[in-house]
């Protein structure tokens, strides 16, 4: 089963619909509470991130009954080092996003805590490409 | 549907009831449909917030109460009265006259539920300094929270605080005292007048328990009634009873939105009321959406129990008159004219010792089945029949939604040709004819109303 959804740069109002969304699919689907949380905190994360630092982008997300499958994949500006976007409290956020509550540079290692498998393809001037699975 | 998890004491009365989809419309958890020209309820879905009750312009909605004479199956009859019961009452009515009243109408003994609120209040933050790893912690006070939470948002029954409600502690004193006292426990009867049908409910089919401590329900707006006819009729000439001491200016304010918030100590902490409030709040925590939340006290009604249902009068009057009340007490209560720490306090250990309520467990309405291979064919079945319905949400099928049709669809509950737009469809392609249409909507509307709207006309 496959959706999508639309990322707007700079929506923070808007955070947090599709990881709404994947949550109702996942608890008509009966899947366990903790794993349904795991892939929801994640998505909010990488939607918040794409909000916070892309020019906008697009969500796919892929269902089947072993596992779910989240893209989120943006129209950049790419990471330069990702090494040093993996590390805790690490954060590019501009004042003003951090203002609204966001840019703690928790957004990728909590992704990361939360997944089965996660992979980020990233390319400066590009964008950035996120994979991530959880496993039922 | 499947098996009946519980008692429900909102029921709806097909004699009365008009097919409006006024209460299917504004039911927080879909749990209503229209069905041969009556609202009907799926049971497994309610949590009996009330919200069809305070909407329905027929009072078909009705809720479910115990026989008044029942009282006199026991020999000591104690009734149960919350702080809010005397809110109702207009201030020229005094509490010793209510209580005079009460007695007269057949109970032995009168006690105010909020008689544990301390003692209540104690275990719940002795229970979150213990629980930290479980935050955010969820008070349980409100039974159609804990419903709401189990059924639609089963992550969280977790961070729910297992605490009997203040009902439970002040029955639990009382039949302690009395039975200490050397009356036979047999003979113990405990009546509790309810604002509520979600507290009925929770009486009748405790959550985490096996059996209720209380012996019957009585409703709030029925025993309002009651004690002014019984006022009015005997004017100033009552019978003094001073009304008791048991209750402090903490206790008569703890069912106000924010009254159990204010015994707490916490950083980040919320008092939320009215279900639809209540829902929006717990989709964020659910996302692990706000940091550091520590307790959350959470009332299905606006302002908390004065919001009920069974409730007689304006709930801002309400809950003006318990907070004069509060004042009184308390002023009482620094000049030391009367303690904060009450008999109660002598049976605390007991109290705390039998406060848990087992554990309290996930019940999901959403899930569409316990296989996750049929669920996900009835997953897919609900996304290819939505691509079908209109999105008009015009309740013509008797479902609150086109979603929610397509769920029924799936779940063999409804037919596409339900929809109306589908009908039409259905015609145009000569698929369907116009008696067949009717039919369909007979078995949605009832015959009564097709013969009055359409067919006679």
């Amino acid at each position: 089963m496959h959706t999508e959804f639309v990322v707007v740069e700079g929506d923070f109002a808007n955070a947090g619909k599709a990881s709404s969304d994947i949550k109702k699919t996942l608890k008509q689907l009966n899947i366990d509470n903790g794993k349904i949380k795991k892939i929801v905190v994640a998505v909010y994360e990488a939607e918040v991130n794409a909000i916070a630092h892309a020019y906008g982008g697009n969500i796919y997300v892929d269902l089947d009954s072993e596992k779910i499958s989240v893209v989120i994949k943006d129209k950049g500006p790419g990471i330069p080092d990702i090494d040093l976007a993996m590390q805790k409290g690490y954060s590019t956020a501009s004042p003003k996003v951090r203002e609204m509550g966001f840019g703690a540079g928790m957004g990728l290692p909590n992704i990361k805590n939360n997944v089965d498998f996660l992979d980020i393809k990233t390319q400066v001037g590009v964008g950035t490409e996120i994979t991530m699975v959880v496993n039922f | 549907m499947s098996e009946s998890y519980f008692y429900h004491a909102l029921k709806i009365n097909p004699d009365i009831c008009i097919g409006c989809t006024r209460c299917m419309r504004n039911c927080p958890t879909q749990a209503i449909r229209v069905r041969d020209g009556r609202a009907t309820i799926y049971e497994n879905k309610c949590v009996d917030c009330g919200e069809c009750y305070k909407v329905c312009p027929s009072g078909a909605v009705f809720v479910a109460e115990d026989d008044f004479e029942s009282i006199y199956n026991f020999k000591y009859r104690v009734v149960l009265m919350p702080s809010v019961f005397m809110g109702q009452f207009p201030e020229d009515i005094s509490a010793s006259q209510i209580y005079s009243v009460i007695t007269q109408l057949g109970f032995t003994h009168v006690m105010e539920v909020e008689t544990s609120a301390l003692i209540y209040s104690g275990i719940v933050n002795y229970y979150i300094s213990q629980n930290e790893d479980k935050k955010p912690l969820i008070s349980t006070y409100c039974p159609a929270i804990v419903r709401l939470i189990q059924v639609k948002f089963p992550s969280l029954v977790d961070n729910l605080i297992p605490i009997k409600a203040p009902v439970d502690l002040t029955a639990m004193y009382v039949r302690k005292k009395l039975t200490d006292d050397g009356i036979n426990p047999k003979d113990i009867g405990l009546f509790y007048i309810t604002p509520c049908a979600a507290k009925i409910a929770a009486a009748k089919t405790p959550v985490g328990e096996d059996e209720s401590i209380i012996d019957g329900v009585l409703n709030m707006d029925t025993m309002y009634n009651m004690v002014l006819k019984k006022i009015k009729q005997e004017g100033s000439n009552y019978k003094k009873k001073q009304s008791a001491n048991d209750v402090s200016s903490d206790g008569i304010i703890l069912t106000l939105t924010n009254g159990e918030k204010r015994l707490t100590n916490f950083k980040k902490s919320f008092a939320i009321d009215e279900i639809s409030n209540v829902m929006e709040f717990l989709e964020k925590v659910e996302n692990d959406e706000i940091e550091d939340l520590e307790f959350l006290e959470l009332r299905a009604c606006d302002q908390g129990c004065p919001g009920g249902i069974l409730t007689c009068g304006n709930r801002f009057l309400i809950k003006d008159r318990m907070m004069q009340r509060a004042k009184k007490w308390a002023e009482r209560e620094r000049n030391g004219v009367s303690s904060r720490k009450k008999e109660i306090f002598s049976q605390d250990e007991y109290l705390i010792a039998n406060s848990q309520v087992g554990k309290i467990l996930p019940r999901s309405m959403m899930k569409l089945d316990e296989d996750i291979n049929i669920a996900f064919q009835k997953l897919t079945t609900i996304k290819e029949i939505e691509r079908k319905l209109p999105h008009t949400d015009c309740n013509v099928c008797g479902a609150p939604s086109c979603g929610a049709l397509a769920e029924d669809i799936a779940c063999n509950n409804a037919s596409l040709s339900d929809c109306v737009f589908v009908q039409r469809n259905l015609e145009v392609r000569n698929s369907l004819n116009i008696e067949e249409s009717i039919e369909i909507m007979k078995k949605i509307w009832g015959e009564e109303k097709l013969k009055e709207f359409i067919l006679n006309k």
